[in-house]
């Protein structure tokens, strides 16, 4: 049998055990796959720095994941927490520092199976709340990890809508102290990751109040636990959640506060103060409570969401091509699964997705890192934009990943629902994205709320931001094709497009426009629009998401091959969605049903292109095995011998079932005389 | 709960469900396959010597049986299994052997580690020649140790998306012998001297193929109805926002975007419950017709069950998740019982014959019948529709002049608009895969190059079909309130499959824009008109708690202190400091 701990880094030396399957895909690369790599990477050098930081990582048996799918909620907790401790330490040696891109590499390659992620939200949010004291006091702490963080904003009974947050801290002028309640059980702090066991100290949001008014919601460094023995501080009630769907290294916690008081100083203060006096000061946006929302937005992206579903791409693509079921031809051998049209067309537009996702988090985190440090300097305006457009996407990209992921996995049949798959894992943890750090359809509505103030202010002749200036184009009444080939011009389906976008919101603000207009009040007309309003949303973050694939397929110039393949995953990407969504498309005429027809001819006719670099285009992803974690995925394809093999590991294997020795063995005893 | 069956006994399958449902809450566990398939396999394979032999035993349960199939390398393509059974006459016995790591015997439940016995298909050589698959008793256990037999590798496949209480397990066989009267000869036989005797007709396992198949829809319906009944109650006990400034925060139920989530859900898990009582119904009145040896039905039922199979279960697959997201942050927590419900039901999507293979199967009879009608020949049953293609032969300009028949608020004339759109998208596919036979020579090669139309039209036929039952159903309700919020849900059915494939409706003409947005609008009219029932409609499903399984879903909505008693009893919870703590942090901190 085939050695299974090779190592991914050491793959470009010629190995002889691969499938031969597999192998025989490889082959056939239209273009260099290292290449494309270093282009996804953004730059050769950074590849080979990834690669040397995964290579660290994955020498190091405390980080192995190999009993990671046999293991229990308390000891995939313990694991976690010792993998935290342990890259600290690696850190330290290598002086490795938390900035980017390293944080990134060595993320990518723990798969984020480990603890204290919070704990750098926690440090994020001082760090963009804090005054230069606050941040001078408590970073340093952090970063030695003498005190563990976590953030504490949504509680039992309240999420989305922060103004109904519950808990309460209320400023004492005698004392100089606030005080921090839990006033019922709903207001319980509930959800936080590493709060029920590991925080010593948490961001509390509460809802602020000075000689008996409220202020609205402020943030306040809270310690949680001892020190010296990790026991709860006095009127703090603290714990884990329990089992979830997956997540289970992460001690998502509760936490009830009874009279517990802060000094003054422990109120967050760049943006408000309260003074010694009582008096409250504020500078700044109200809004700037969003900007730790959108700096964990941003990054999740890139950190959990996107990575999950290049892997599960990866894995089922690999796993297609190994697999042989039923015969396409009598005679010949059983067909990879790959070659069927439907298996292609459940996979192959899901990579084209993946590649689509990849580009636009670059624009994004580009677009973020310039926005980001005009607030931090005081200056605001880029913050609706920003705001606008990483809600949006958050919303749009982790839908995408979730339903893609599953997609993945049904398309591996049976094995796919094994945990050994690594896809369940996948999926599981993906899934969750679309609900933390903003409920999609609320984020979406977010958007919304912003493009119906664009598209007013563009009918008001005002100039709009650079993400929306298409909405004052103006619309050609029909789309000129003609042929197969017309649809593979990416003006031709930019506009397409563009137009559905611009439509769709028109359509939505006129009905609110009217309702309004008929005597509802705003808010009844905006709940009654809201349907519509997500689709508007939708589409606009559709469309930019094509255009940003458009514009970076241009860029590729000094890559012929990887431009021409990408260009065919980018057409891919557009064409499904218009297939996908016929509809909306055909809606107002602009695409008539001839067109149509076409647009299907064309969409079917790229998947047979694409089908034969599907393989190198998942492993340009480059993710070793080891951050795979797959029976089914990994590069060499030894799908089968794996599978068994993984399976011998199961603790049920290893050890004597009770369930022989209390219920089953009196059943069977009666048959030792008859048989 | 085995002793309990048996002490009120509770013999019939039906009562067996419920019975299991009510103490397992619907989830899978170890015995299952004995009790569905090893012993049924039994009763109907085995001659009635082999029924003396190990029925009672088995019974009993001093034989605890598993039915191995599929394996590691081999699911959808039976012929494709590996495993074989050489006939020795020499010694009378069958030597089992699995030659390849493909061909090690993979997934079937309770396999690894409860049973003593497994039916495994394998492949029959006898006298030199291969005679396909066959079905033998196998014991794989020694009686008293419960130690594998030698020449048996057996075990779990390990952890699992769900199904975490079964043993799906694996079976290797190294030339493992057993006696030749272990073959289940009830049709084929093999003599001592190793001469091989046929079967007769192998339509009957279609029977069985289709009481399985109903089985699944109807889990389909009741897997949506838990799912449903969690999110909705949930979404009226949770508060969120505000929809008038100044106002307390509104039930999450009323918001417009929320309803839109739940209420087609809603819609559609009723119309899968007429769905599964439809096939359930059916199955049982060809059953009788089988008995008398009239299998012309046969074909078309299992053709229709095939896709309803996989429309059911990839909706309801697809809806469960849409009632988790549905719930937030709360209904990712295990508390919620949904994840459960998702991961127990997510693999029907596969077991029993993958989905997209269901729908090419049943896409094969729409073509068969398209091909049949083109020639001139009537056909019956679901597919009748097909018949009026001939005389008109249906032309764009045609279909272009009938939009103003369709009426938006009429559940019949729903159902002809959907019968339409599944008649044109099986005349596109038929005559796409006319083209590609032109194109090319092979008629395999053609099939697969036209497979994603295929489907489309096997999903289109599926969707006109449940519209159908579901419409048919309403005229059987007397009670005039009950009617009349089930009128909407039916209309909110049909409108909402519209609103969702409006491209279908466009391009074939059956629907004007105009039409369209009328009916976007009439659906949110619709979810206006259901908000005031919907708790009283998933109430009626009439799960108990115990069943429901989730803290989010209880009857009487105390969550918040239900979900804080849930949490306490975490793992994570047992001690007020977690040991690594102490084995990891604090070594940590003080080394910094």
């Amino acid at each position: 049998m085939a050695q299974w701990n090779r190592s991914g880094y050491f793959r470009s030396s010629v190995s002889r055990d691969v499938n031969p399957d597999l192998e025989a895909e490889r082959r056939t690369a239209s273009f260099s796959v290292e290449r494309l790599t270093a282009v996804l990477d953004g730059g050769a050098d950074n590849t080979r720095t990834r690669r040397a930081m995964e290579a660290v990582i994955h020498r190091d048996p405390v980080f192995s994941r190999e009993k990671q799918y046999f293991q229990s909620q308390n000891e995939r907790y313990e694991a976690a927490v010792r993998k935290a401790v342990r890259l600290k330490e690696k850190m330290l040696q290598r002086g490795w520092t938390e900035n980017r891109p390293e944080t990134k590499y060595f993320y990518r390659a723990l798969g984020g199976d480990v603890a204290f992620n919070v704990h750098r939200v926690f440090k994020n949010s001082i760090l963009a709340l804090g005054t230069d004291e606050q941040i001078a006091k408590w970073i340093p702490l952090a970063e030695k990890y003498h005190i563990i963080g976590t953030y504490a904003q949504t509680e039992l009974g309240h999420g989305t809508f922060l103004r109904g947050l519950e808990t309460t801290a209320t400023f004492d002028t005698s004392t100089q102290e606030f005080t921090l309640n839990t006033p019922r059980i709903s207001a319980m702090k509930w959800w936080p990751g590493d709060l029920g066991r590991s925080a010593t100290h948490a961001v509390v949001f509460a809802q602020l109040y000075v000689k008996g008014e409220c202020y609205g919601l402020h943030p306040f460094i809270v310690q949680i636990r001892s020190l010296r023995d990790h026991l709860p501080a006095p009127g703090v009630t603290v714990g884990d959640i329990g089992p979830k769907m997956n997540f289970e290294h992460i001690d998502n916690g509760y936490l009830m506060l009874q009279s517990v008081t802060i000094p003054r100083e422990n109120m967050l203060g760049r943006f408000s103060q309260v003074l010694p006096d009582g008096t409250y000061m504020k500078r700044g946006s109200d809004k700037i409570n969003y900007l730790t929302m959108i700096v964990t937005r941003v990054e999740m992206l890139w950190v959990e969401v996107i990575p999950a579903l290049q892997k599960a791409c990866t894995i089922a693509v690999r796993y297609s091509v190994v697999r042989r079921q039923s015969k396409l031809n009598p005679g010949e051998a059983e067909a990879k699964i790959l070659d069927y049209q439907t298996q292609q067309q459940k996979l192959l537009p899901l990579l084209a997705t993946a590649y689509a996702l990849h580009f636009m988090n670059a624009y994004v985190n580009k677009f973020y890192s310039k926005g980001y440090t005009e607030i931090r300097e005081g200056n605001f305006d880029s913050l609706p934009e920003l705001h606008a457009l990483t809600s949006g996407l958050k919303a749009i990209i982790t839908d995408y990943c979730t339903a893609g992921a599953e997609v993945c996995l049904r398309a591996c049949g049976g094995h796919g629902y094994s945990a050994l798959s690594g896809l369940p894992f996948l999926y599981t943890k993906v899934a969750a994205s679309c609900t933390y750090e903003g409920d999609n359809t609320v984020l979406f509505l977010q958007t919304a709320r912003y493009l119906v103030k664009c598209l007013a202010a563009v009918h008001a002749g005002q100039p709009t931001p650079p993400s929306v200036a298409y909405l004052s184009l103006t619309n050609s009444r029909k789309c000129w094709v003609r042929t197969e080939a017309d649809l593979l011009k990416p003006d031709i389906y930019a506009e397409a497009y563009r137009r559905r976008a611009s439509r769709l919101l028109s359509t939505a603000a006129a009905k609110l426009q009217a309702l309004i207009q008929s005597g509802a009040e705003e808010y009844v007309a905006w709940n009654r629009c809201t349907v519509q309003l997500v689709q508007a949303a939708k589409a606009h973050c559709q469309y930019i998401i094509v255009k940003n694939f458009i514009d970076t397929v241009e860029k590729l110039t000094n890559e012929a091959e990887i431009q021409k393949i990408m260009k065919h995953l980018c057409d891919l990407f557009a064409l499904h969605g218009i297939f996908s969504n016929t509809g909306d498309f055909l809606h107002d005429g602009y695409i008539s049903g001839d067109q149509m027809d076409l647009v299907t001819a064309s969409y079917l006719d790229l998947l047979a292109v694409i089908r034969s670099d599907a393989v190198p285009l998942v492993d340009a992803f480059d993710f070793t095995d080891e951050n795979l974690n797959s029976a089914l995925g990994s590069y060499d394809g030894h799908v089968y011998q794996r599978l068994y093999e993984w399976a011998q590991k199961s603790p049920t294997n290893q050890q004597v079932s009770q369930a022989y020795e209390s219920y089953l063995k009196p059943l069977f005893q009666g048959a030792l005389s008859k048989l | 709960m085995v002793m309990k069956l048996r002490e009120y006994g509770i013999a019939d399958p039906d009562e067996i469900y419920w019975f299991k449902s009510s103490i397992h809450r619907g989830r899978p566990e170890p015995l299952d396959l004995h009790l569905g398939m090893f012993l049924p396999t039994l009763l109907t394979q085995a001659t009635l010597e082999q029924q003396d032999r190990f029925f009672m035993p088995a019974w009993n349960l001093e034989i605890i049986g598993t039915y191995a199939q599929t394996e590691m390398g081999h699911g959808t393509h039976l012929r494709g299994l590996e495993t074989t059974a050489t006939y020795d006459p020499a010694t009378q016995e069958f030597i089992l052997n699995s030659p390849t790591v493909t061909s090690i015997k993979w997934w079937p439940g309770g396999l690894g580690k409860t049973s003593n016995y497994a039916i495994v298909l394998a492949q029959l050589y006898t006298q030199g020649q291969c005679k396909g698959l066959h079905a033998f008793i196998v014991p794989i256990r020694q009686m008293g140790t419960h130690e594998p037999l030698p020449g048996i590798t057996v075990g779990d496949i390990g952890p699992k998306f769900g199904y975490d209480e079964m043993d799906n397990g694996y079976l290797k066989m190294d030339n493992f012998r057993i006696p030749r009267e272990n073959m289940l000869m009830k049709y084929a036989k093999v003599e001592p001297d190793g001469t091989y005797v046929k079967p007769l007709s192998d339509k009957l396992t279609y029977g069985t193929m289709v009481f399985i198949r109903s089985l699944i829809v109807g889990d389909s319906a009741r897997s949506l109805c838990r799912a449903c009944t969690i999110a909705i109650r949930y979404s009226s006990v949770r508060h969120q926002s505000e929809l008038t400034p100044g106002e307390p925060e509104p039930q999450i139920l009323d918001y417009q975007t929320q309803q839109y989530k739940l209420f087609p859900l809603l819609a559609t898990a009723y119309a899968f419950h007429c769905v599964g009582a439809y096939m359930k119904k059916t199955y049982h009145r060809i059953t009788g017709d089988i008995n008398q040896g009239n299998l012309r039905e046969l074909p078309e039922l299992h053709a229709l069950s095939a896709g309803l199979k996989a429309f059911t279960s990839w909706t309801a697959n697809a809806g469960i998740e849409e009632c988790r997201m549905a719930c937030g942050g709360h209904g990712y927590s295990r508390c919620s019982g949904l994840p459960d419900i998702y991961v127990t039901f997510t693999p029907s999507c596969t077991y029993e014959g993958e989905n997209t293979v269901m729908m090419l199967q049943t896409a094969r009879f729409l073509v068969k019948s398209y091909t049949q009608v083109s020639s001139g020949q009537l056909v019956s049953g679901m597919v009748s529709y097909l018949n009026d293609l001939s005389g008109q032969r249906i032309q764009p300009q045609q279909v272009a002049a009938r939009p103003t028949a369709v009426l938006i608020n009429d559940p019949a004339s729903l159902v002809e608009a959907y019968k339409l759109r599944a008649s044109r998208l099986v005349e596109a596919a038929a005559k796409n895969l006319q083209a590609e036979l032109t194109r090319r020579k092979s008629q395999e090669d053609s099939w697969n190059r036209t497979s994603v139309d295929l489907v489309r039209a096997s999903e289109a036929h599926c969707h006109y079909v449940v519209v159908k039952l579901f419409t048919a159903q309403l005229s059987e309700i007397n009670d005039a309130a009950v009617h009349a919020v089930m009128s909407n849900l039916c209309l909110l059915y049909a409108l909402y499959g519209i609103s969702k494939h409006t491209g279908d409706f466009l391009q074939a003409g059956i629907l004007t824009n105009a039409q369209v947005t009328q009916v976007y609008q009439r659906v949110k009219e619709l979810l206006a008109a259901i908000r005031p029932n919907a708790v009283a409609l998933v109430d009626a499903f009439d799960f108990h708690d115990n069943h429901l399984g989730s803290v989010l879903g209880r009857y009487d909505g105390n969550i918040y202190e239900n979900m804080f008693e849930w949490a306490k009893k975490s793992p994570l919870n047992k001690t007020e400091v977690h040991e690594s703590f102490h084995k990891h942090l604090k070594p940590m901190q003080a080394k910094l």
